[in-house]
């Protein structure tokens, strides 16, 4: 199993626990990447807003540049499959737009692609590529009597013309690496839904109730903690997590806090594999995980 | 083949919450979830509720919730969701009040699409654009006249869950294809009013009216059109806008997203918003959580602004 990694703006960025995590785990699960060290921006759904081709170009170099070096890609981050994957199976789909994006980026960067690579996030790599059997072979640490709510976030389900791997209306994947792991995956509405990250900064209000609806759904149905696949759902359940806890208190009480760790996909399967906290980087977070670690380590 | 489908009932006139009631009956290959519905009604109990009429997925009336995702009862399969659930479990379409089981009151849905003036807006008596022209519309509007108002969007919406002054997907999309209407004379005072709280710079882009709609509407599509004709008409100085703009700008110069640059640049002209997410910025910090707002760009930034330098020309 080898792989074009493609880390995205977040794990380099805001988020260095994503990648630390990421390489951790699938160096003691053998799934060897080639890290795409001078890769771009897949443009996040918004660069699309201003101009849909130039997002199309992003893409389509980075697809080129796994296709040089014939190698499928793995993602990490839930927006990025569903921009970079949407953008591939565009291009491999329709050839009038591969024609005219390859004529362009030809100019450019004297790259092109001919939609001979496939784009899969490491979710997914996990259940279908490597297998929940072999994963399983590597949990040391089962995170027995441990409830994990599962959020999937938006990208990595929708629209599923982009992403086709798991069904929208019913995802299971991640209940199912959450139970490989020795974890109970909770069962919530809220899972599939936004995270209020897209309107952080604009929308103050709209992002913060939505935080505090998801959190609390996941709360009231016995979690522990979260898990996402996408960085940014990370970004906007953590980082917002304060702002949502004080209203959640205005409506519910003082004494009804949130304190959600809200835990980044290889974190979680770290911790089944015995690394630390520290070796995953989790201190960087906003929420303080330490309830969450003591709980494992006292199972 | 005897299946059960389970149903919320609720009337606001005598039940104080939902209840869920079981039915068993049978169904086959052909069953559509309304005609196991009428069957129910005629068969089991007459007090059942529920909106329909033409049976052919064209008046829109009968959206519900089947397995929490908002469709049309008349076109989804009852031996279809049991292969894709393994169960049926049906209830009103969420977002606007329940009158009685699957019968919502849809005043805020048509509130909506009132708001946004959904129609030509001309002082001519006569088109002044000759109906051939007229056709050459059609790809103009990305199929935004497809709606058949039957309220999946707004329904799934997740913005307007937590924020009913949210115009919504439907109402928008309705916008967008009138916008786009050579006849109309409003000019951009449409598209100016969309600028305010509960407009277009509302939508999270979660996709889910996208994937709930049962003609292909794409109302999030639509919207980013309204956002990039808003953009372009120079109605750029909304937080929302300037997500747009300074993302394509700190990209087409450093090839990735700088998330610390992001927000500074956004907030440049909205002094009192960047000094409340100070707080944020500086526990980042301390986490390692931001990255230097300013400095050498990443490995690879040529090649993009090559891109971008392209695109330009």
């Amino acid at each position: 199993m080898k792989y074009a990694y493609y880390p995205g703006c977040a794990a380099k960025g805001a988020t260095p626990e994503l990648h630390q995590s990421t390489m951790k785990v699938v160096d003691r699960l053998g799934i060897e990447v080639v890290e795409l060290e001078a890769f771009n921006c897949c443009g996040a759904g918004v660069i699309s807003e201003a101009d849909p081709d130039l997002a199309y170009l992003l893409n389509a170099r980075t697809l080129a540049t796994a296709e040089v070096l014939q190698l499928d890609i793995m993602t990490v981050c839930g927006t990025c499959q569903g921009v970079l994957g949407g953008a591939n199976k565009a291009l491999q789909k329709d050839e009038d737009l591969r024609k005219r994006i390859n004529l362009e980026l030809k100019k450019t960067t004297g790259l092109s692609y001919n939609g001979g690579v496939k784009v899969k996030h490491l979710q997914w790599i996990l259940v279908k590529d490597l297998g929940l059997e072999a994963l399983k072979k590597h949990v040391s640490h089962p995170l027995t009597d441990i409830s994990i709510a599962p959020f999937y976030g938006c990208y990595i389900l929708r629209p599923d013309s982009a992403t086709g791997f798991d069904d929208w209306e019913n995802p299971v994947s991640l209940e199912k690496i959450i139970k490989a792991l020795g974890a109970f995956p909770v069962e919530y509405d809220s899972r599939t839904k936004c995270c209020g990250f897209p309107v952080f900064l604009e929308k103050e209000e709209i992002a913060t109730e939505m935080v505090e609806k998801r959190i609390s759904d996941a709360k009231d149905q016995g979690g522990d903690a979260m898990v996402t696949p996408c960085p940014l759902c990370h970004m906007g359940l953590d980082f917002n997590q304060e702002r949502a806890e004080e209203k959640h208190q205005a409506k519910m009480g003082a004494s009804h806090k949130l304190e959600m760790p809200i835990l980044h996909l290889p974190q979680l399967v770290g911790l089944a594999m015995g690394f630390s906290s520290e070796e995953l980087g989790m201190k960087r977070h906003l929420v303080n995980p330490a309830p969450l670690i003591q709980k494992i380590d006292v199972m | 083949m005897r299946v059960e489908i389970t149903i919320q009932r609720y009337n606001v006139e005598t039940d104080v919450k939902p209840r869920f009631v079981d039915y068993c009956l049978e169904a086959g290959r052909e069953t559509t979830v309304l005609l196991a519905l009428l069957k129910i009604k005629s068969e089991m109990d007459g007090s059942l509720s529920f909106r329909a009429s033409c049976r052919a997925a064209i008046c829109g009336s009968c959206n519900m919730q089947i397995n929490g995702v908002q469709k049309l009862a008349c076109n989804t399969s009852v031996f279809d969701e049991l292969d894709r659930h393994g169960k049926i479990v049906i209830g009103p379409m969420a977002n606007m009040p329940v009158i009685k089981d699957m019968v919502v009151d849809m005043a805020p849905f048509w509130d909506k699409i009132r708001q946004v003036k959904p129609y030509v807006v001309s002082h001519n008596e006569h088109s002044p654009v000759p109906t051939a022209a007229l056709k050459t519309i059609q790809d103009d509007l990305h199929n935004a006249d497809a709606c058949i108002m039957c309220g999946a969007c707004l329904s799934a919406c997740n913005s307007f869950e937590v924020s009913p002054e949210f115009v919504g997907p439907a109402a928008l999309a309705k916008a967008y294809r009138f916008q786009v209407d050579p006849r109309d004379e409003i000019g951009t005072n449409r598209l100016a009013q969309l600028q305010e709280d509960g407009g277009i710079w509302d939508c999270v882009r979660c996709v889910y009216c996208v994937q709930v709609c049962p003609k292909e509407v794409a109302p999030m599509e639509q919207i980013v059109r309204l956002r990039r004709m808003s953009i372009q008409s120079g109605m750029d100085t909304t937080i929302g806008a300037r997500h747009i703009t300074q993302f394509v700008k700190v990209v087409g110069e450093e090839g990735r997203l700088n998330e610390s640059r992001l927000p500074l640049l956004m907030l440049l002209k909205h002094l009192g918003k960047l000094i409340q997410t100070l707080p944020l910025a500086i526990k980042m910090l301390f986490r390692g959580k931001a990255v230097m707002p300013f400095g050498t760009p990443p490995q690879g930034h040529e090649v993009v602004r090559a891109i971008f330098k392209g695109r330009k020309k």
